[in-house]
């Protein structure tokens, strides 16, 4: 059990409220630099984790799971040895939060975080705190340190840092101050001129602390481990009379070295607000000047400026002559984090991952180099937006209108075909979108959609190896392989593919060249000899004309780039990209009407298993 | 994030719209109130608010200063037209106000009620209580009659239990008899819940009257904790906007800094001192930043500190080269030689120090040439995360721009650099 003037002991574990990562790591390291026996941290309370589970983090070298708990009275009765909640809720949460913590019993001391508590709401927690005999520290606070033996939070900054100052030693000094920022300045000057810091607290920089500057110098009054008290106070309110008094009254006997900053306020015309709420004098009693003056004359050392302010506390403790004794000064090295050395360009590792067309890690996510902003305020057509990603290249207009144009065309083509099929089956077997969408894209490839792919291959090998239309459709006959791209089950020369119709159009309206069209409409007259259906198809339209695209590009596509975009299915990408728009119609219609499984009939399936004796049993 | 004045037409408005809530309609308050702001068209008043062609009214300044009898700014048992002509007149007039010189730009107009008795109430929040001070006895010379003003102490908790405004009654406590005492009673009892439920730290209304029934307050101040916001975003939470003390008009650079800290969840401090000082602190830390500047008045140089702000949270880049950008432009306009900046601060607990300096950087290298023009030298002491980088990268800016920035650790004490920057504006 710890005595009342103890908050904290090398075995202090505590329970962090919202997942403070960077925080709870520094505590751990701390701990460590220490030689703890116990991590300080023994759970986390995560409000938003309904389930709970683990948050895995550094103890040395290496890694540690600390649980995590929806909420606070859980995680307490799991660890009834965690006698701190150290809350770092927002200040809208702070107050029920810490009100919540001050009525489990396991908690003696609660630490908050946020600044911007209501007054109303830290003077009840206050109050509130006095009744159950416990200890707030904060709002707007960083925390305190027992050192050598606790930590809160982020107090102390970095462990390269805490070292440097001492804190990972235990000391004579016991130092309490408003400001978190400036108790870690104080923490060095006191390491640089005495034996080192016992504890520090900082109070906060609010109007009404949960605890104040004399409570905790009354708890260093009392510990027999403290040697002197240190104390920054801050112009605005009376509290440092309390110190006043208590020197005066005998009730503290221990030397205390005291400044109260905020000295230029009463040299300034008019109101400046300064960084802390509580920063404001509000009669002359509260001055900066008043204060150092009353605490000068009750015995306390006060130095001239904060200039001196190291030299009067080194002087206070050579008087003290204490003898020193010798600590075991060996550290445990504290591995360096990746992170960090990474950030000060120490540290180098290979990728394993390359990116090439766009780039989040900057404020604005870029698209082959351009920043989203652009992309959006230019109006930027998709086709060309789809350019850039695809191929990294600007697509002049007419490119960009004709990747648009197939979009549209390929959206969909009803029920049907084995796309829209599958999603239909899977949306009415109850599954989910995703899963409806992918079992209708696994069906496309060399049978489904994959014409466009095939009659791009096809007429662009015919074309590169310079056969004449008619030597092209006898080299695929003796081959024995169908031209892709065309014929049609229904369409024929007499009643076109009105899609065809229109790409055709659109292509010799806008395309520079259109070899590879033209030289399909040639293929396409000699079968058409043959068979009135043996038309170029749509699918086969599409392929060629992105052929043209790309050689009516001029140089933006080199021989090899239009080669491998065919060979990497681009084209097959492009009709995927256009049909998911109807497979998720697809999806949200069945949905709508409530589809229900759907079971194929059995009358629409022809049975014709084998006999058993055929395959040799013996029924 | 401090208690701050509001208008007094906005306190009597927040009450009389409100009251009803803490009285199950036990008090009547007069809602008629009415506030002119610079914008605000006269003429088309009485179209928005008929109250104003049907009775006799006030106007006064309202610009947070009390006193306005006694400097004659006060028009009563006026017309509307009366009241408009006042108005418009006192609207071109400077005033001078406690050694404040400045234009009236608010006021309040409200019913006049002609009235025998004036009460005195005023409600403080301190740390351990709230104080209710009341007095049959109101008005001007409330503060020579304070042995009759009774002080009833509200303690946050008793009987191990947090107070609930709601269950305290006042009447038995006021130093009133007969139907009044329970007239009044009940208004003090509704204004107190008022007073703890909306937030605020201070509420005077000196005096009020009794009337017809009716609660009129004739006089209010009040004080608002701006951290309740949130818990009052049905009333005044949402936006409120704080007025600046009377002839306190922010420059163009404190409104635009003022209005970047309050876009984000750091905090950015701008208060110009001395637009002609030589020493500029631009200093991280609400605690550290009291400490540069109270050491430059303690060296004998407080005429010569141009500002006191401070940045803290773990601002952005973009957020801290903002505010540097302010600050250097401010700092080298008037153009004269021989100026110090020092970027200080202790050692951070968090804040990643490498990362605010960017932002600081990018701002020293756009406004170069002025720097160099009015020789401007800079001194840098900063610890805490990434300390080492950020101040190797501000060594290097000197060197690449042909700056003379000089760089300190916590090596060296905090404020050390304040004498080297008093002494580069001496030479």
């Amino acid at each position: 059990m710890n005595n009342d003037y103890q908050l904290f002991t090398r075995n202090t574990r505590a329970i962090i409220f919202n997942l403070q990562a960077n925080a709870i790591q520094r505590m751990l390291d701390f701990d460590y630099v220490c030689k703890r026996e116990k991590p300080s941290v023994a759970a986390i309370i995560n409000p938003n984790a309904k389930r709970g589970g683990y948050h895995k983090t550094f103890w040395g070298t290496k890694e540690i799971l600390i649980p995590i708990y929806q909420n606070l009275a859980e995680a307490s009765a799991k660890h009834q040895d965690a006698d701190v909640l150290i809350n770092f809720s927002s200040f809208r949460s702070a107050y029920p939060t810490s009100m919540e913590a001050l009525d489990i019993d396991a908690f003696r001391t609660v630490v908050i975080i946020a600044e911007g508590v209501p007054e109303r709401r830290a003077r009840e927690l206050a109050a509130y705190a006095k009744l159950k005999n416990k200890t707030v520290i904060g709002p707007a606070t960083v925390g305190g340190i027992l050192s050598g033996g606790f930590k809160i939070g982020n107090t102390g900054g970095t462990i390269q840092n805490i070292i440097a100052s001492g804190l990972h030693k235990s000391g004579s000094v016991g130092f309490v101050s408003k400001s978190g920022g400036m108790s870690n300045e104080a923490y060095n000057i006191i390491h640089k001129n005495t034996d080192g810091l016992y504890e520090g607290i900082a109070i906060g920089g609010d109007t009404n602390p949960g605890s104040t500057l004399i409570e905790h110098l009354l708890r260093y009054e009392a510990n027999p481990k403290v040697k002197m008290l240190v104390c920054l106070g801050e112009v605005g309110g009376t509290e440092e009379y309390k110190i006043v008094e208590a020197v005066k009254s005998g009730k503290i006997t221990k030397p205390v070295v005291c400044w109260v900053t905020g000295t230029i306020a009463s040299k300034m015309t008019g109101e400046v607000q300064f960084g802390h709420a509580g920063a404001k004098a509000g009669s002359d009693k509260e001055t900066a000047q008043a204060k150092n003056k009353a605490l000068k004359e009750a015995g306390v050392v006060v130095p001239n400026s904060f200039d001196d302010y190291g030299e009067k506390i080194r002087k206070t403790f050579e008087k003290l002559d204490l003898k020193t004794t010798e600590t075991d000064e060996t550290i445990p090295p504290i591995p360096e984090d990746y992170k960090q050395l990474k950030a000060e360009g120490k540290v180098r590792k290979p990728t394993n991952i390359i990116c090439t067309i766009t780039d989040d890690s900057g404020e604005e996510p870029l698209y082959a180099g351009l920043p989203m902003s652009k992309v959006i305020e230019s109006n930027m057509p998709l086709g060309e937006m789809i350019g850039l990603l695809w191929f990294k290249k600007k697509l002049p207009d007419f490119a960009a209108k004709y990747i648009e144009i197939v979009l549209r065309l390929t959206a969909d083509h009803g029920p049907c075909v084995s796309g829209a099929h599958n999603t239909i089956v899977t949306a009415r077997a109850g599954r989910d979108l995703m899963s409806a969408i992918a079992s209708g894209i696994l069906t496309i490839g060399p049978r489904f959609g994959g014409a466009v792919s095939g009659a791009a291959k096809h007429f662009g090998n015919a074309i590169a190896q310079e056969m004449t239309p008619l030597e092209f459709i006898k080299y695929m006959k003796a081959k024995g392989v169908n031209i892709q791209g065309i014929g049609h089950r229904i369409k024929s020369a007499t009643n076109p593919d009105v899609r065809v119709t229109l790409l055709k159009k659109f292509a010799k309206k806008n395309f520079p060249k259109t070899t590879y069209l033209d030289y399909a409409l040639e293929v396409e007259k000699i079968t058409l000899t043959k068979r009135n259906n043996l038309i170029l198809n749509v699918d086969g339209c599409i392929g060629v004309l992105f052929l043209d695209l790309m050689e009516s590009c001029g140089d933006l596509f080199s021989e090899k780039e239009k080669e491998e975009i065919i060979e990497f299915g681009i084209l097959n990408g492009l009709f995927m990209l256009g049909r998911t728009i109807g497979m998720i119609g697809h999806y949200f219609d069945q949905n709508r009407l409530r589809s229900r499984l759907y079971r194929h009939p059995m009358d629409d399936v022809l049975y014709d298993t084998p006999d058993p004796k055929d395959l040799g049993y013996d029924l | 994030m401090a208690i701050r004045g509001i208008r007094e037409y906005d306190g009597k408005n927040l009450m009389a719209s409100n009251l009803d809530k803490y009285c199950e309609d036990t008090v009547k308050i007069n809602n008629n109130y009415l506030l002119v702001g610079p914008e605000t068209d006269l003429a088309n008043c009485p179209t928005q608010h008929s109250w104003l062609n049907n009775t006799k009214l006030v106007a006064k300044p309202d610009m947070l200063f009390g006193k306005r009898g006694k400097n004659n700014l006060l028009k009563l048992d006026a017309t509307w037209d009366e009241a408009k002509a006042w108005i418009e007149q006192k609207r071109k007039e400077e005033v001078t106000i406690s050694g404040v010189k400045g234009k009236l730009t608010h006021f309040l107009v409200e019913p006049f009620v002609p009235h025998k008795k004036e009460y005195y109430v005023a409600i403080r929040a301190f740390r351990n209580k709230d104080v209710v001070y009341f007095s049959e006895q109101g008005g001007v010379e409330v503060e020579e009659n304070w042995d009759k003003v009774k002080e009833i102490e509200i303690p946050v908790m008793e009987n191990g239990k947090l107070i609930k405004p709601e269950d305290i009654d006042f009447k038995s406590k006021l130093p009133l008899a007969g139907e009044m005492k329970e007239k009044i009673g009940n208004f003090i009892n509704a204004l107190y819940r008022f007073f703890a439920d909306q937030g605020f730290a201070y509420l005077e209304i000196n005096p009020f009257a009794y009337v017809n029934e009716t609660v009129i307050p004739l006089d209010l101040v009040g004080k608002l904790d701006d951290t309740a916001a949130f818990e009052n975003l049905d009333t005044w939470g949402r936006g409120y906007s704080f007025p600046d003390g009377f002839g306190k008009k922010l420059t163009s650079e404190e409104k635009f800094i003022k209005d970047l800290d309050e876009k984000t969840g750091s905090s950015l401090k701008l208060t110009i001192l001395n637009p002609d000082g030589k020493i500029w602190n631009m200093v991280a830390g609400g605690g550290a930043s009291v400490i540069y500047a109270d050491t430059v008045s303690d060296l004998g140089y407080v005429e010569e500190l141009g500002m006191y702000g401070e940045y803290s949270g773990n601002p952005n880049e973009e957020l801290t080269f903002q505010y540097a950008s302010t600050i250097l432009d401010l700092m080298t306009r008037n153009g004269e030689k021989g100026k110090a900046l020092l970027i200080g601060g202790g050692i951070a607990n968090f804040t990643d120090v490498a990362k605010t300096f960017k932002g600081i950087m990018r701002a020293i290298e756009k406004h170069q040439d002025k720097l160099k023009a009015t020789d401007t030298s800079i001194f840098v002491r900063r610890g805490g995360p990434n300390y080492k980088e950020g101040l190797a990268n501000m060594e290097k800016l000197g060197k690449k721009l042909d700056l003379p920035i000089k760089v300190f650790g916590p090596e060296t004490h905090m404020t050390k650099i304040v004498p080297m920057g008093i002494e580069h504006i001496n030479n």
